[in-house]
């Protein structure tokens, strides 16, 4: 019954929420690109007028940029890495039939419904405290001198926690990839004589690929922008500033924000790239 | 080569003994076909064979070796699957390279085979394709083909034509056929459709809950069958079985006529009835006929067109000579 007067209907029913989410899209957005053209310093002048690209200028020629880009590709490729690999093996090993197969999934699955300040909090304090954390017990437990974790290999710690919290996603989405596999195909290559590491690599995983593919997009999308993680724990010291807490620190900390909003277009530009590679991707995918 | 030999063999999944002991010999150059049931055990058995299931005890040969502890791929069996088991990320040509490559044979006699088993069967323009898009006998045919590239001691089939359209089933069931000819190579091949079976055997082997009910040529089988399951599977339409007053008559706890096997008369005849349901092929016509002396009604072939109808008096006469007599507990007696 889709007539032209249902039709016109259902669009005035659904103005508010289209509206609202426009704005709210678009109010921040219009926002910060308003502020990234100015020079605008709330505790030291306030609106200080126009400078045209200065702020973007600054940004990039800063000491702070490009460390802080690197951080943010450590953090992002480290995370993925362990979260795909060991996302592989936990959805092999949870595929096996074994006694108490849904406790141990509810529990593999557990981590995701940790906030993020949480759980950074409870490895900062719990495990990796280098005097009362139990990686630091263990340490001198086996007679040996408890690593200073968050300070001396800190982008290492913080892959650790962000890993910890998105390996039951990537899991997840391995598992059920591993699921749809068609066991006579594991059979058929295994009359065809290929052992159990061959069949890995020949038939799974290429069976695995485009889950794989959807993890790293999905994955990449929101592990540009943690924050929480390294707020809690580091405070963005010991070489682990992302390029988004740079921009924290450049609007709140340098009470700046021109200079943020500059830093906060191109951050949209980034995850713009990154969002039309897996628009294709799962475009694609979805049409196979 | 490629006799495989079953000794005492037996299956248990858990508690539940799915393939009580059971002895078969399957010789060298023989199409056997096992049939029988959903739930039978065949596909069980043939996975035995193949060493994709560890059997529970007994032993199993092939070519005299013992092969009980010998992994699938060492058996030097190739087997070909129900939903063919291709590599759905591999072209043609690389599903069919698949287990030579594991094997590690040259590049050139790896090239030499692909290109005998392309041309064997018909498959030379699709070799760069993958599967996906081949149509179900292409893909059919390309299972076939991995399997016959290692050139194994014997192939097994695993009701490979059970997901094809009716024509192309018969198409296929020619090839396999023909492909057994001119290869000679054992091959055991399982199937739930008595009409494959009848077919395309050297050798039935009829099973029921796991046990071998009778072993023969398609023809011994239908014949003389050993009991009253096989008398029931084999042979379409199936045999009319009777017990009670009219198998006393012949001093037996049943009897079984063929449809094919009886008389059929509008003015007289043994047995009385009226007219079901009439199947019309064209080259046969199967009637149903409901006789007041027997609870199920009997199907009856009649030869070309018999212009009856619903409903009509007809008279059925059973051959003596092909009357099947089986006692109380359902074996034949001669």
């Amino acid at each position: 019954m889709a007539t032209q007067h249902s039709r016109s209907a259902a669009r005035f029913m659904m103005a508010p929420a289209v509206i609202l989410l426009l704005g709210w899209m678009l109010v921040p957005l219009i926002m910060t690109l308003y502020f990234s053209f100015k020079r605008y310093l709330p505790l030291r002048g306030g609106d200080l007028g126009w400078t045209g690209f200065d702020n973007y200028v600054r940004f990039v020629t800063s000491s702070a940029f490009w460390p802080s880009v690197q951080a943010t590709l450590i953090i992002v490729g480290g995370t993925l890495l362990i979260t795909v690999i060991f996302g592989v093996l936990l959805g092999i090993l949870l595929n096996q039939p074994m006694w108490g197969q849904g406790v141990v999934r509810i529990l593999v699955i557990a981590p995701f419904f940790v906030m993020p300040t949480v759980s950074a909090l409870v490895w900062k304090n719990m495990f990796m405290d280098p005097v009362n954390g139990l990686f630091a017990h263990l340490w001198k437990a086996v007679g040996a001198q408890p690593i200073e974790w968050l300070s001396d290999i800190s982008l290492f710690s913080i892959v650790l926690i962000v890993s910890w919290q998105w390996l039951p996603f990537a899991t997840l989405i391995l598992l059920t990839a591993i699921q749809s596999l068609d066991s006579e195909q594991l059979e058929a290559a295994e009359m065809d004589g290929a052992p159990v590491l061959k069949r890995f690599a020949y038939i799974t995983l290429p069976h695995l690929s485009r889950a794989i593919t959807i993890v790293i997009l999905i994955e990449t999308i929101f592990l540009l922008s943690i924050f929480a993680e390294i707020f809690v724990t580091t405070g963005g010291a010991f070489g682990s500033r992302t390029l988004t807490y740079l921009i924290f620190q450049r609007v709140l900390e340098s009470q700046n924000v021109g200079l943020g909003s500059a830093g906060g277009v191109y951050a949209i530009i980034l995850a713009n790239i990154v969002a039309i590679f897996l628009m294709r991707i799962v475009g694609k995918n979805l049409d196979a | 080569m490629g006799q495989i030999k079953l000794e005492q063999v037996t299956k248990s999944f858990g508690p539940v003994e799915v393939i009580p002991p059971l002895d078969l010999t399957i010789g060298d150059g023989e199409f056997t076909v096992f049939v029988g049931p959903s739930g039978c055990g065949k596909s069980t058995l043939l996975r035995l064979i193949a060493g994709l299931e560890d059997i529970t005890s007994g032993t199993i040969r092939i070519d005299g070796q013992d092969a009980t502890n010998v992994p699938p791929a060492k058996r030097g069996l190739a087997m070909v699957f129900q939903s063919y088991a291709l590599y759905p990320h591999m072209s043609v040509r690389k599903n069919i390279a698949f287990p030579m490559r594991m094997a590690g044979i040259p590049e050139d006699e790896q090239n030499r085979r692909i290109e005998a088993a392309a041309t064997a069967l018909n498959l030379t323009d699709y070799l760069e394709r993958r599967p996906g898009q081949l149509s179900g006998g292409q893909r059919q045919r390309v299972a076939i083909g991995r399997a016959i590239v290692r050139e194994p001691a014997a192939f097994l089939f695993d009701e490979p034509l059970s997901n094809l359209d009716a024509a192309l089933r018969v198409g296929m069931r020619l090839e396999i056929s023909e492909l057994h000819k001119r290869l000679a190579t054992t091959m055991i091949y399982v199937t739930h459709d008595q009409v494959e079976a009848m077919t395309m055997a050297d050798k039935i082997v009829v099973l029921q809950a796991g046990v071998i009910e009778q072993v023969g040529s398609p023809l011994e089988l239908y014949r003389a069958p050993r009991n009253v399951f096989v008398a029931g599977f084999i042979g379409s339409p199936k045999m009319n079985l009777l017990s009670g007053p009219e198998a006393e008559k012949h001093g037996v706890h049943t009897i079984g006529i063929r449809p094919e096997h009886t008389a059929i008369s509008t003015e007289s005849g043994t047995w009385e009835g009226t007219v079901g349901v009439a199947e019309h092929l064209g080259s046969d016509t199967f009637l149903h006929v409901q006789c007041p002396q027997f609870a199920e009604p009997l199907t009856v072939r009649a030869s070309g067109e018999f212009p009856v109808q619903y409903g009509d008096r007809i008279f059925l006469t059973p051959d003596p000579a092909h009357l099947h007599r089986f006692d109380a507990a359902g074996l034949r007696i001669a």
